[in-house]
């Protein structure tokens, strides 16, 4: 059983002990503790289960690359799934949960799947669940959605806050172990700006574990000084508890900081996420230790050589009583001779290779270790848990030689190079034979925008696994690092380590070489995807020859883990079934990020109000105050209607139509785009931007103007007003301004570049209230000024300014909703006071604001197209009866050679028509007009659809506009309109204009 | 995420700064031209593994449209400069022939 040795553990505080609770079980660990190393000190060795046939699950590993211990981590608001035991810091009432299983973690319903794993080969969920195809609602869907996920998602509003962080840096350099010093030190002796930082709380990585002398004396001695070096030099930042996550373009990286995942607590960001400009990367990330494929090899108890010394070292803590080491190489001894030096048992040292002479081995056995070489495991003895290993010949199909009891098996298959960061943005891979791993390329690195190489790896990140070579290399690669940001690094002497020689590893990616099915479908690759050995060996005889379609079609590496310890082995099972060599076959895609980040770190200070800015008029206070029900429409809020009293939004929006149609009504038509054109130039650009002739327009003139894409569809629509005689204001949509804006920018400066033109977006210099119905001229002649109001001054689309009681004014004559209009724009700061003064002046004539819907209701009653409701990106002016605005005049304009293809003069094209339902009822909106026959699909055909329906206080009935084949001259005629749910129902086409179709009603 | 030169305010821009604009230096076809020319003018575009110009606008910027010569592969960025013109300046060409021996440009006959 695993449990805490008397004395040792280089984290520990062993005077500060830690209350903590494991499925509600209280434990009890020290300050310094991982969750797993404190759960494995209580002797709780079964900590999950895994995701397809629920195995149980053990600890395997004891950093970032752990596949099995996941734990819901806290309750309620602070509740986080899959988070993994080997990297959560032990704090006092940390509460954890295993996931996976029901009823309990020691007994497991679901476990029957592992009994139906005959029946779950690879590829199980696309064979199975194709057919029959009902079965996929009511059978499977359910099914999978029962069993998807791992964890418990949280359902409260997360408790913590999180950050963003900018910085800029010449050098950074990730990872934190001895690599990683040696070459921040180095840079940063340049004067260069250097962060380091580092993903677990110590310095050091793991050469504490693997006592080295360095520089003659203990690596803790030297790391310490390097350390305190470090944090003397001005230039120099360091920080521990912060992930590199993702290398990017031209030298961008996020890294992810967990400022108190270890100490929760309000008033502290939880997590940081860091972005980064660096002009040179260093990665020292290390490597990762590979697992060994032996039948068996899942079940708790079999875990990581490195593993086990690591938890020996800095935790004080045994993973067991009797251990069997299995290796392909020298570097698993220092396993069995630590074990041995604590005074642990170690049972025997499983070694594939034929023989093992080095410095290691020999000392093994000079301690009286049993070294058994040429054998291999045949299979893990032992249910829940190992209870002993059967030996075999490597070279064999697995006859048992020999049972030896145990209850640890540590495996070592090698060492894999963390190239993920490297591989981010483009660094390539080369095979590396002689030590079995794939390492960076130094040849092909990601390349900056200069052309050079921008990230350098050094240390077991670069594949050098020998202390000496390693400072060596990362003494150069901080010098290198330094350079190429533009500093002058102060070379000096590497520090020397000494390391034993070690014999080369023999590459063993299953055991024994001749296993057959049976041994075969019980090696574990995932341990959390629950992927074996011949799982990838049918997906390879089923033709899966890639290795990117293998991962998919086995979810081989596919799991919270990535893979970092399946996916090597993984990939040289695939390539031994598909006779190639595994540098053909090729990795896996990394993708950022390293390990999982928070969504809340991603979101940052994103949320809540802070999620997007919010634009508002003027008098966005005054509706808030008043009751407005908002409507988004682009970054804006809109009132929707202004609700009174016990009112629903529905009757609001009645009553402002009829109060705007029988009295007088006030819309804040503030947000609509107002483009300033003005240059020697101007007409002539805007004759080439909208479809319409805009540079004839008279002085003292409004017009209504189309603009369209040079692809030939209408983009925006809006009022141009005349302002002087090289000056233009260009009304747009309120969700078309910037755009527009833009577009025309985009044109100025890319085609028509010697026009001289300015544009100035004034959208938000103005406050715009349009003042509305037969009451609006008497209002605003109440409020006095200087400007001529009358008919026979300021006609229908005619503009003018002057002064409105107090206020600056322009005042345009243009009509939105068929009645008496004035849209009336003031300076911005002048907007309130002056949608004041309109509501007091028109209180005697029974004044109402009116909000987006009422406008909406009212253009749709005149036949007025809204773009983005009968507009969608494939209609043109031709579909909406918007001949009379395309010019035939001008030579040339946007989209004028659009609208000449035959599929834009097609006849058959749907047009705009006006649609009453026979009933009264309202259209539902979208509806398709039905047409004879079904199409080639078996879908029915269609004839038209709504684009714009509403129910119309005026006429007391529904209105609908829609685009219908041969619309227009099909007047008259009763179509039949899809209602989802229900029977058709019947409209009858008539003319789009449903309220005073001769427009007298504006025009007094 | 790609750092881009300014020409005009100077700014080495982050991508975040900048709206993209596909290819650079197209010939418009309007009115009066056949519709193949229209057709390559609208929709055809190069999709070069390799050296590439391209339109960005420093969109929150200074609002100018620039052009960009860059590999598609590495993002090399061999210089950026004016959107008022027709092809790529001498000394851009010059430089991508510098480094890329045996580019073939379609501005070089
Ligand atoms: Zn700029």
């Amino acid at each position: 059983m695993s449990a805490r040795l008397p004395k040792g553990g280089r984290f520990l505080n062993r005077s500060q002990p830690i209350e903590f609770s494991f499925n509600g079980k209280q434990l009890q660990g020290f300050e310094g503790d991982t969750l797993a190393s404190a759960l494995m000190a209580n002797g709780q060795q079964l900590v999950g289960r895994s995701f397809k046939y629920h195995r149980p699950r053990g600890v395997v590993a004891s950093g970032a690359e752990e596949p099995n211990a996941l734990v819901n981590l806290g309750t309620g608001r602070r509740l986080e799934p899959n988070q993994r035991a080997t990297t959560t810091e032990l704090f006092e009432g940390l509460e954890a949960t295993s996931q996976n299983h029901w009823p309990s973690l020691e007994f497991d319903v679901g476990a029957i799947n592992a009994r139906l794993s005959r029946f779950l080969p690879a590829g199980f969920y696309y064979k199975m669940f194709m057919w029959p195809r009902a079965f996929w609602k009511h059978v499977y869907e359910p099914f999978i959605r029962q069993s998807a996920g791992l964890g418990k998602a949280p359902n409260a509003r997360d408790a913590d806050t999180y950050e963003h962080f900018n910085i800029t840096v010449d050098v950074l350099v990730i990872g934190g172990g001895i690599a990683g010093l040696e070459a921040a030190r180095v840079a940063g002796s340049s004067g260069a700006q250097v962060l380091l930082i580092e993903q677990t709380a110590q310095w050091g990585g793991r050469a504490n574990v693997d006592a080295t002398l360095i520089d003659g004396a203990d690596e803790e001695h030297w790391i310490e000084a390097t350390v305190d070096a470090l944090e003397d030099m001005d230039n120099v930042r360091l920080r521990t508890r912060v992930m590199g996550a993702g290398v990017y373009d031209h030298g961008y990286v996020l890294a992810y900081e967990r400022l108190c995942d270890h100490d929760p607590q309000d008033g502290l960001p939880r997590h940081r996420l860091w972005k980064i400009r660096a002009r040179q990367i260093v990665t020292a990330t290390g490597a990762i230790e590979r697992p060994l494929s032996f039948a068996g090899n899942d079940l708790p108890g079999v875990l990581l050589a490195s593993a086990q010394r690591d938890y020996l070292i800095n935790y004080g803590v045994s993973a067991g009583d009797r251990t069997v080491i299995v290796t392909n190489n020298d570097d698993a001894y220092r396993t069995a001779l630590m074990l041995h030096n604590l005074g642990l048992e170690v049972k025997a040292v499983i070694d594939a290779r034929a023989e093992a002479n080095g410095p290691l081995p020999v000392a093994a056995r000079e301690a009286g270790i049993r070294v058994e070489t040429g054998k291999a495991i045949a299979k893990v003895k032992g249910v829940a848990r190992v209870e002993g290993v059967a030996i075999c010949a490597q070279v064999g199909e697995g006859a048992v030689l020999d049972e030896i009891a145990c209850d640890v098996v540590a495996m070592s298959g090698g060492w894999s190079p963390v190239v993920h960061l490297w591989s981010h943005c483009g660094g390539k891979l080369v095979w590396d034979d002689a030590q079995a791993h794939f390492r960076p390329d130094p040849g092909k690195a990601p390349i900056g925008a200069d052309g050079h190489a921008f990230v350098h790896t050094t240390g077991a990140a670069s594949g050098l696994l020998k202390s000496d070579e390693i400072l060596q290399n990362a003494h150069d690669a901080g010098a290198d690092a330094a350079k190429a940001a533009g500093h002058k690094p102060k070379r000096g002497k590497a520090p020397t380590a000494a390391s034993p020689d070690e014999a080369p590893i023999e590459p063993v990616w299953m055991m024994p070489q001749g296993a057959g099915h049976e041994l075969r479908s019980k090696m574990w690759l995932d341990f959390q995807n629950d992927v074996k050995v011949s799982d990838v060996q049918l997906a390879a005889q089923e033709g899966f020859e890639s290795v990117e379609h293998t991962k998919r079609y086995t979810t081989l590496g596919m799991a919270t883990d990535q893979g970092k310890l399946s996916n090597i082995n993984g990939l040289a099972i695939l390539s031994k079934s598909l006779g190639a060599d595994i540098p053909a076959v090729g990795t896996t895609t990394f993708r950022p990020p390293y390990t999982p980040i928070s969504m809340g770190a991603i979101a940052g200070e994103a949320r809540g109000k802070l999620f997007q800015p919010l634009r508002r008029t003027p008098m966005h206070d005054w509706h808030e105050a008043n009751g407005a029900h908002w409507e988004p429409v682009g970054h804006w809020r809109r009132p929707y209607a202004f609700p009174r009293g016990s009112e629903t939004v529905e009757q609001a929006v009645q009553r402002e139509v009829k109060n705007t149609r029988e009295a007088v009504g006030l819309l804040d038509a503030s947000t609509l785009g107002k483009i300033l054109v003005k240059g020697p130039d101007a007409g002539a650009f805007l004759d080439l931007l909208y479809t319409n002739m805009v540079s004839t327009l008279p002085l003292g003139r409004c017009r209504y103007g189309l603009m369209c894409s040079e692809n030939g569809f209408l983009i925006d629509d809006g009022v141009i007003v005349r302002l002087s005689e090289d000056s233009w204001l260009c009304h747009t949509t309120t969700g078309g301004a910037d755009r527009i804006h833009g577009h025309m920018e985009e044109w100025l400066q890319t085609e028509w570049w010697d026009m001289q033109v300015h544009t100035a977006n004034l959208t938000e210099q103005y406050a715009q209230i349009a003042v509305v119905g037969p009451d609006a001229r008497n209002v605003l002649e109440a409020l006095g000024g200087d400007i001529d109001l009358d008919a026979e001054t300021l006609p229908f689309m005619h503009w003018t300014e002057g002064r409105i009681g107090d206020f600056d004014a322009r005042v345009f004559r243009i009509s939105f909703s068929g009645e008496l209009s004035y849209e009336v724009a003031v300076p911005a700061s002048q907007g309130l006071a002056f949608w004041n003064a309109l509501l007091k002046a028109g209180e005697v004539f029974g004044v109402m604001p009116y909000g987006t819907e009422a406008l909406h209701i009212m253009r749709a009653e005149k036949g007025f197209i809204m773009i983005g409701d009968e507009t969608d990106g494939t209609v043109i002016p031709q579909d909406l009866g918007l001949h009379w605005a395309i010019s035939k005049k001008k030579a040339d304009f946007l989209s004028k050679r659009a609208q000449e293809r035959d599929h834009m003069t097609d006849p058959d094209r749907w047009q705009l028509v006006g649609l009453e339902t026979v009933d009264g009822s309202v259209l539902p909106d979208g509806a398709y007009a039905l047409a004879e026959g079904r199409n080639e699909n078996g879908q029915r055909n269609t004839q038209g659809r709504v684009t714009s329906t509403y129910h119309s206080p005026t006429l007391g009935r529904g209105i609908a506009m829609g685009l219908v084949l041969h619309g227009p001259e099909r007047m008259g005629e009763v179509l039949k309109f899809t209602n989802i749910g229900g029977a058709p129902i019947e409209a009858r086409i008539v003319s789009p204009v449903f309220y005073d179709p001769e427009g007298k009603k504006q025009n007094v | 995420m790609l750092i881009l030169h300014c020409p005009y305010c100077g700014v080495d821009a982050d991508e975040t700064e900048l709206a993209p604009g596909g290819e650079a230096h197209l010939k418009r076809f309007g009115p009066g031209s056949s519709d193949a020319e229209f057709e390559a003018y609208l929709f055809q575009r190069e999709n070069p593994k390799g050296v590439h110009f391209e339109r960005w606008r420093h969109a929150n910027g200074c609002g100018k449209w620039f052009h960009a010569a860059r590999c598609t592969t590495t993002n090399e960025v061999f210089g950026t400069y004016s959107a008022q013109v027709t092809e790529p300046p001498r000394d851009i060409h010059d430089k991508i022939t510098g480094k890329r021996p045996g580019w073939l440009s379609r501005w070089l006959s």
